[in-house]
């Protein structure tokens, strides 16, 4: 199968900053400015654009013009890479992203003061490094020791259990059950050593509400995928795990695992936002899901993904733990690979993987139907999510 | 600083490595062979009553030919004896020992504790036999890092044998001889604490800071409090801002006890808080004077500066006074 879009998107606006030699501002205004210009010129409020396209070059992300601009909620986001080489290829992915539907406005951007900050020219030369956005952001945690993603999650943990009254054996209860599957699971590192509730509360404080076995592991290793038409997938030797549905989420008011300034800090609207496209694309609903593959740096962050994922109402996901249902046999069997504190911390990848086994039929913990599987992606961060489901 | 002079001098690692091999003690007999008395002080001392020991009749029924001698006790037949350690040290050429800690002292490694100790026993010992360790260097390691300061492992293997130099028992002994780490003098300078990244987007906060007046900034075209500060409204897209003082009182929304990773610049458990100001607005900040059992989300409390560490200033709050009746 060969997809085209030639000729299903174009550009409708174009803005721009002056050119200068010292801007005398920073990169981030720079880039608020020329994307406001842009959308004035095609007649477009920042509240329209669900999609961004930059360099990985950029120094100013996402999370930081669109939040400055107030664009809310993105379906999109994406980088090219290598320097000036990624200019077309922004528009590419935009074009991609309108001709596939997963966006209607998406704007390119780069900006930077090249030639006051860090001139490029002067090649591999002593210089200081230019403070960033991403850099300055820092600024608000670190000075006051808030600098792990541990701690950044503790924050949001401690909201949670004061909300909803939940305790640390919720968090607690989903380390046992990553356990428990890693435990057969042979390619884990905690193959064949489960733990028990007893366990999790005799482990030492991390970042308060958080024990050392709420968190995940550190791991070396490395993970990769292929993906082709599923057209093509059918002559390939394994059963193909169809892509039902495929989005990203970045949420108003987004910062790197911080985003503590929003109206309530309890759940993840970015992964709410997920669920949405992923329900809204595939036709399937919570009710379709026969399993999930839910990302686990933390085990506090793994309870409002149930809830944005409409598994269970908000605040209950402590009662749909506790009665089994993340379990084999249960409602959702989760993370039967033994997730990211029982197999391996591969930012995720390895989660997608096993969604893979899980549509194959070939996972060490295989739960009787897995016809569609949901599996997530980093909390805390714009982040993104699929569902996979069998060729039938 | 160290008064020690702690870069590698030439040769010494190859000195160090000629030990590899090396005999440290010459086979040395024990001074008493095998015998009753010296088993029993010992299997009383370790409160060790296993009868094959003490009583030939129920070593016999055993299988064996009469007493034993607890097979970790090799080691005490062929010690020094009381007399050796009190006296004063021989006159005569140093052995291989002394010269191997002369060395180590050369490199700065002064100190000692020993680690571990592997033993394999051959065959047990019985009253009559006599006892003779020789000891040789298997290895010693590169330089280590280690909690008590650094240094280097030294392995030395010991070999037992018997009247007709059959092995009976080996004994791999690992040392680790260090250079004390320094104490931290007690008026030291705590380490600082991670500089925010200022930049022109954020500079105003921690300026005010340094005048230690807690801004928040303000959108002047729509009058839009906003924390963490950024060039642009999000609501009315206007470029342009100004401040406000914040009154400095504020309500605990979330906390975290961090207890690791340590940090050099703060005593563990400390206590991070998301504070919501009365302005609205909500800012990252540490807790003082309150234990961490004390702090509850909702509590009151109010600005104060921290000036441990003089550049740069920084808001943390404290509970808020309460009122008298």
């Amino acid at each position: 199968m060969r997809g085209t879009f030639a000729g299903t998107a174009a550009v409708a606006g174009i803005g721009a900053t002056e050119f200068s030699k010292d801007s005398g501002r920073s990169e981030l205004r720079l880039a608020c400015e020329a994307v406001l210009a842009a959308l004035a010129d095609a007649g477009l409020t920042p509240a329209d654009v669900d999609g961004l396209v930059t360099f990985t070059a950029e120094t100013n992300s996402e999370i930081h013009v669109a939040r400055n601009t107030g664009m809310g909620e993105l379906t999109f986001f994406s980088r090219v890479g290598y320097g000036g080489g990624a200019g077309c290829g922004t528009v590419q992915q935009a074009a991609m992203a309108v001709a596939t539907g997963v966006a209607d406005v998406v704007v390119c951007y780069r900006a930077f003061n090249e030639r006051s900050g860090e001139r490029y020219g002067l090649g591999q030369a002593a210089r200081p490094m230019d403070t960033t956005a991403d850099r300055a952001a820092y600024a608000w945690t670190t000075p006051f020791g808030l600098s792990t993603p541990a701690q950044w999650v503790a924050m949001f943990a401690r909201r949670y259990l004061h909300e909803y009254g939940a305790t640390t054996d919720d968090f607690g209860r989903v380390a046992v059950v990553d356990r428990k599957h890693a435990a057969n699971n042979p390619a884990a590192w905690f193959h064949g050593r489960p733990i028990t509730l007893q366990d999790h509360r005799d482990s030492r404080w991390i970042a308060e509400p958080l024990r050392l076995l709420d968190c995940c592991q550190e791991t070396d290793g490395g993970q990769a995928l292929v993906i082709v038409s599923a057209e093509r997938a059918r002559d390939l030797p394994h059963p193909p795990a169809v892509i039902r549905s495929a989005a990203q989420g970045l949420g108003a008011d987004q910062h790197m695992m911080t985003s503590y300034y929003r109206p309530t800090i309890t759940g993840i609207p970015e992964m709410g936002l997920v669920g949405r496209q992923l329900y809204g694309q595939s036709g399937l609903g919570p009710d379709d899901i026969d399993a999930a593959v839910l990302y686990d740096h933390f085990t506090p962050l793994v309870l409002p993904q149930l809830e944005e994922l409409g598994f269970c109402a908000p605040g209950e996901a402590k009662d749909f733990i506790a009665d089994g249902h993340l379990e084999l046999g249960g409602r959702l069997p989760f993370n039967t690979h033994g997730g990211q504190l029982g197999e391996a911390y591969l930012h995720g990848m390895n989660g997608i993987a096993e969604a893979v086994r899980l549509v194959r039929g070939t996972s060490v913990n295989q739960p009787d139907t897995a016809d569609h599987v949901l599996v997530t992606a980093g909390t805390g961060v714009p982040t993104s999510g699929l569902i996979l489901g069998a060729d039938r | 600083m160290s008064g020690h002079d702690e870069r590698p001098r030439p040769g010494y690692e190859e000195r160090l490595q000629g030990f590899t091999g090396r005999e440290l003690r010459p086979l040395t007999r024990a001074q008493d062979p095998v015998n009753q008395p010296m088993i029993r002080h010992w299997t009383e001392a370790m409160g060790d009553t296993n009868p094959v020991y003490t009583d030939a009749a129920a070593a016999r029924a055993t299988g064996r030919t009469g007493v034993v001698a607890p097979a970790s006790m090799v080691q005490a037949w062929t010690m020094r004896g009381y007399a050796a350690t009190v006296a004063p040290p021989s006159p005569s050429a140093p052995g291989g020992f002394d010269a191997l800690v002369a060395l180590l002292d050369e490199g700065g490694y002064t100190s000692v504790v020993a680690t571990d100790s592997a033993f394999t026993f051959l065959r047990e010992l019985e009253t009559g036999d006599h006892v003779a360790v020789r000891e040789t260097v298997e290895s010693v390691s590169a330089e280590k890092r280690t909690a008590l300061g650094t240094g280097r492992f030294v392995t030395t293997l010991k070999t037992y044998t018997d009247r007709h130099g059959a092995t009976v028992a080996t004994q791999r002994w690992r040392t680790l001889r260090f250079r004390p780490a320094p104490a931290a003098p007690p008026d030291a300078a705590p380490a600082p604490r991670p500089r925010p990244a200022v930049n022109r987007d954020n500079a105003f906060f921690f300026e005010g800071a340094e005048r230690r007046r807690l801004l928040i900034q303000r959108c002047t075209g729509c009058q839009t409090l906003r924390h963490p500060p950024g060039p642009c409204c999000p609501g009315c897209n206007s470029l342009e801002w100004d401040t406000v003082e914040a009154s400095g009182e504020g309500r605990v929304y979330s906390f975290v006890v961090s207890h690791h990773p340590r940090h050099p610049a703060f005593t563990s458990p400390y206590l991070v808080a998301v504070v919501e100001l009365a302005e609205g607005t909500r800012l990252v900040t540490n807790l003082t004077g309150v234990a961490p059992d004390d702090v509850t989300i909702g509590m009151p409390v109010v600005l104060d500066w921290l000036t441990a560490d003089p550049d740069p200033t920084l808001p943390v709050f404290r509970p808020a006074p309460t009122e008298a009746p």
